[in-house]
């Protein structure tokens, strides 16, 4: 069998400072929370194609703290941190997140993570309560830098070689 | 930065449920304010209101046509705000497939681990 393509994560907005991400996964929940809370298997995924995974701790216990740290593509390091709030295993997880470059004041959002599982296949929610609609802007707009980024990189490498 | 402060307020335009609702009836097509106020039973005045905060974000036109003021979605001006979200979402899919790589592994592990894990 072909690795299983379980589509798209799909974004939605449900309040002004909330975002939901959800995605349905073919393997049954408590590998998708094994996956999810694993250093060594989440410097495998968080990056995502974007750069590499340089650092990820995870102290998993209510109180304990995580920290994940990225190497873009472009040569700059993106770091987040946080603290577990609540754990219920295989089905749940409350922490707190912190974008390490955030300005100065700018308070910690908060993540509720669910796992569900159905016919063995698991359904990820992860829902963001940002605290205010401007921190939430900013979040999602930070795909779009992400992205806009990337094309950035691309052009200077076409500049160079173009020189 | 003034395109992501405009983008912000055209998003923030069409993130209020009624106002979501009214560009889901309108994407069928053309409406009159009066259909628009009994699909969604609410009163005129807040259907006007909904109505103006949607076209000064340049989400929504209107024509007249004789005493018929008729409203229409301008998908053009919500591109830059679906664009806006699908990056973010294309950041979540890229990790999750890379996710998926991940949970293969672990499935032929514990298939392997004779089912223990």
């Amino acid at each position: 069998m072909a690795a299983a393509t379980s589509g798209t994560a799909v974004v939605s907005l449900p309040a002004d400072d909330q975002i939901l991400i959800t995605r349905e996964f073919d393997a049954p929940k408590h590998l998708v929370y094994k996956a999810y809370t694993t250093p060594e298997l989440v410097r495998r995924w968080w990056a995502g194609r974007r750069g590499e995974v340089t650092s990820c701790e995870i102290d998993f216990r209510v109180g304990g703290k995580w920290r994940y740290v990225m190497n873009a593509a472009g040569g700059f390091e993106v770091a987040f941190n946080g603290e577990f709030r609540e754990i219920v295993p295989n089905e749940r997880i409350v922490s707190t997140e912190a974008y390490e470059g955030a300005p100065e004041g700018t308070d910690p959002v908060l993540n509720v993570v669910k796992f569900t599982e159905t016919d063995g296949r698991t359904t990820l929610e992860i829902l963001t309560h940002c605290g205010s609609q401007a921190t939430r802007d900013a979040i999602i707009g930070s795909g779009m830098e992400g992205g806009m980024q990337e094309g950035m990189d691309i052009m200077e490498e076409i500049a160079i070689e173009l020189r | 930065m003034a395109r992501a402060a405009t983008t912000a307020d055209a998003f923030n335009a069409v993130a209020e449920p009624r106002r979501r609702q009214i560009l889901d009836l309108l994407a069928g097509g053309e409406r009159p304010v009066n259909d628009l106020v009994q699909l969604l039973g609410l009163a005129q005045p807040q259907v006007s209101k909904h109505l103006r905060v949607l076209r000064e974000v340049g989400a929504v036109d209107v024509r007249d046509e004789g005493r018929r003021r008729l409203y229409r979605l301008n998908g053009h001006a919500l591109k830059p705000i679906h664009d806006w979200v699908k990056a973010y979402e294309r950041t979540w899919t890229e990790r999750f497939d890379l996710m998926d790589d991940v949970l293969e592994d672990l499935k032929e592990k514990e298939q392997t681990d004779g089912g223990s894990d």
